[in-house]
């Protein structure tokens, strides 16, 4: 099992906040690896990274041996292809309903006829558990079906590695639930790379095969939940048992 | 002492935020172009631009340039009575508004409604995301929302210009002509006398030019919104402020080159 992504020594700062320190991590093929750690961390930061959206001042971005952080506009968009993303508030563009949508990255880089970017829609929502909402504009839409249009889009174009940034937060407990058991089921039906981002402790031992978790700019420990769930590391303990007490400092 | 070099402290700095934000908006301008001309043409978001800056911006348009037009001739003819040359209301008339008030009232006209709406949606989907989004999906931003309104700003500004001349010369015609009692065929001869061909034209550049601006600046002050609702709202202001001014500046020097 080789690692797909590959994140060595990434260094990031916002004027003099230094938001990754020398990071590094492996991001296991065909798994869900789950990032946690405290808000405001800097775990968008690291995902925005992944995707080429921010460039670090040093370190490498391996995807499938490429660095990223060396490319230009152009071959880094070759490299998106491979990625869906699904945002926290979903992003969906507002000027547009569901439909066109979710068909945008069919319609942007494929040469598909009209009736064969209907039916890959109409295929892409019933994946996510819509059927007949095409014509709905995304204000028109509850926070979790934001969220499944989100992914619909994410994975229109069969990508093999899908981002999701927090994507259970504001959500009930039972739509968290229904999302969380769609993460699991699109990650294995489509064999897919998942990056989750999330501090919602119930959801990452459900879906990560892999949890890490970033501290101070610095991906303090990677394992199997188990692993995780047995750690002795004080910060880890800390953060899972959502203690105030600890070597985290609260303010 | 140290209350000085405070002061020259902090006007440094504005100049040269104010220099950093001339550049990045040029580089704007550097990108649209390259991706203006790169295939394929998005069409449907170019007419729907034009149609929003354009065809919505007409009932504004006339009602100022109509109005302008109504009070010039009010205001030129007590100064002509003076020296009783009535008759030359509506050359005044056409040339002011051919030259200078049409392009740029209207150019004013269409930053607070079009630029302003341009910083606001723009900023709105950096917020909510939507612009990464694009990136994510290998789509460039530039290409997708920036071009589009640039074409439609410098296409339509002009198009609005020529209905706000013609909407301010009728309306300088009914004060003239109706209400003040001026000759309507010396009204209009001392119109084709004064007012050449070259004014029209020169004016409706300047509105070309102006047009590039509000679009560019609503669309680069959008673009780099950050901090929520609250960003938005400022990059609107900091949009139509900016516009205004940039237009109003960049009229002195244009006019000196051409006239």
């Amino acid at each position: 099992m080789g690692a797909m992504i590959k994140l060595v020594n990434l260094h990031k700062s916002f004027g003099k906040q230094k938001v990754l320190d020398g990071l590094n991590l492996d991001i296991e093929e065909e798994k869900t690896t789950v990032i946690i750690g405290r808000s405001g961390g800097g775990k968008s930061v690291l995902l925005k990274h992944i995707i080429g959206l921010l460039r670090p001042e040093q370190g490498q971005i391996l995807i499938d041996g490429t660095d990223i952080t060396k490319l230009n506009d152009r071959a880094l968009n070759e490299i998106r292809k491979k990625f869906g993303m699904l945002f926290q508030e979903a992003a969906l563009f507002d000027s547009m309903n569901v439909g066109e949508n979710v068909a945008f990255p069919l319609r942007e880089h494929t040469t598909m006829k009209e009736k064969e970017i209907r039916e890959t829609v109409a295929d892409r929502l019933r994946s996510v558990g819509l059927t007949g909402v095409e014509e709905k504009m995304p204000s028109e839409l509850s926070g979790g079906m934001r969220k499944r249009v989100g992914l619909a889009r994410a994975i229109a174009m069969r990508p093999r590695i899908v981002l999701f940034d927090e994507p259970t937060t504001g959500l009930d407990p039972i739509m968290t639930e229904a999302i969380n058991r769609l993460i699991i089921e699109t990650q294995k039906n489509l064999n897919l790379t998942c990056i989750v981002i999330s501090h919602d402790i119930r959801s990452i031992f459900d879906i990560g095969h892999r949890i890490a978790m970033l501290y101070e700019g610095k991906i303090i420990e990677n394992g199997t939940p188990d692993e995780l769930q047995g750690s002795q590391n004080p910060v880890t303990r800390q953060f899972l048992a959502g203690s105030i007490e600890g070597p985290i400092r609260i303010m | 002492m140290n209350r000085f070099s405070g002061a020259l402290d902090r006007l440094g700095r504005t100049v040269l935020v104010g220099v950093e934000e001339i550049g990045k908006i040029i580089l704007l301008f550097v990108s649209v172009l390259t991706w203006m001309f790169r295939p394929p043409f998005k069409l449907r978001n170019i007419f729907k631009q034009m149609e929003f800056v354009g065809v919505k911006s007409i009932f504004v348009v006339v009602l100022t340039g109509t109005f302008t037009g109504m009070v010039m001739a009010l205001q030129g003819y007590h100064g002509f009575r003076m020296f009783s040359a009535e008759s030359l209301v509506g050359g005044t008339v056409a040339l002011g508004m051919t030259r200078e008030l049409g392009p740029v009232l209207t150019s004013l006209m269409v930053t607070a409604r079009a630029g302003s709406a341009m910083a606001a949606e723009l900023g709105t989907m950096r917020v909510t995301e939507q612009i990464d989004a694009l990136s994510v999906m290998a789509a460039n931003p530039v290409k997708h929302l920036i071009v589009p309104r640039v074409i439609a700003g410098v296409l339509m500004t002009p198009l609005l210009t020529v209905v706000s001349d013609f909407t301010g010369i009728l309306g300088g015609y009914f004060v003239g002509v109706h209400i003040l009692g001026i000759n309507s065929g010396i009204f209009i001869k001392n119109i084709t006398r004064l007012v050449d061909l070259n004014d029209i034209y020169n004016g409706l550049a300047k509105a070309a030019c102006f047009g590039l601006i509000l679009s560019l600046v609503g669309c680069y002050k959008g673009f780099n919104t950050y901090g929520g609702a609250e960003g938005v709202g400022r990059a609107t202001t900091e949009a139509v402020v900016l516009a205004s001014i940039a237009i109003l500046i960049s009229d002195y020097f244009l006019t000196a080159i051409m006239f």
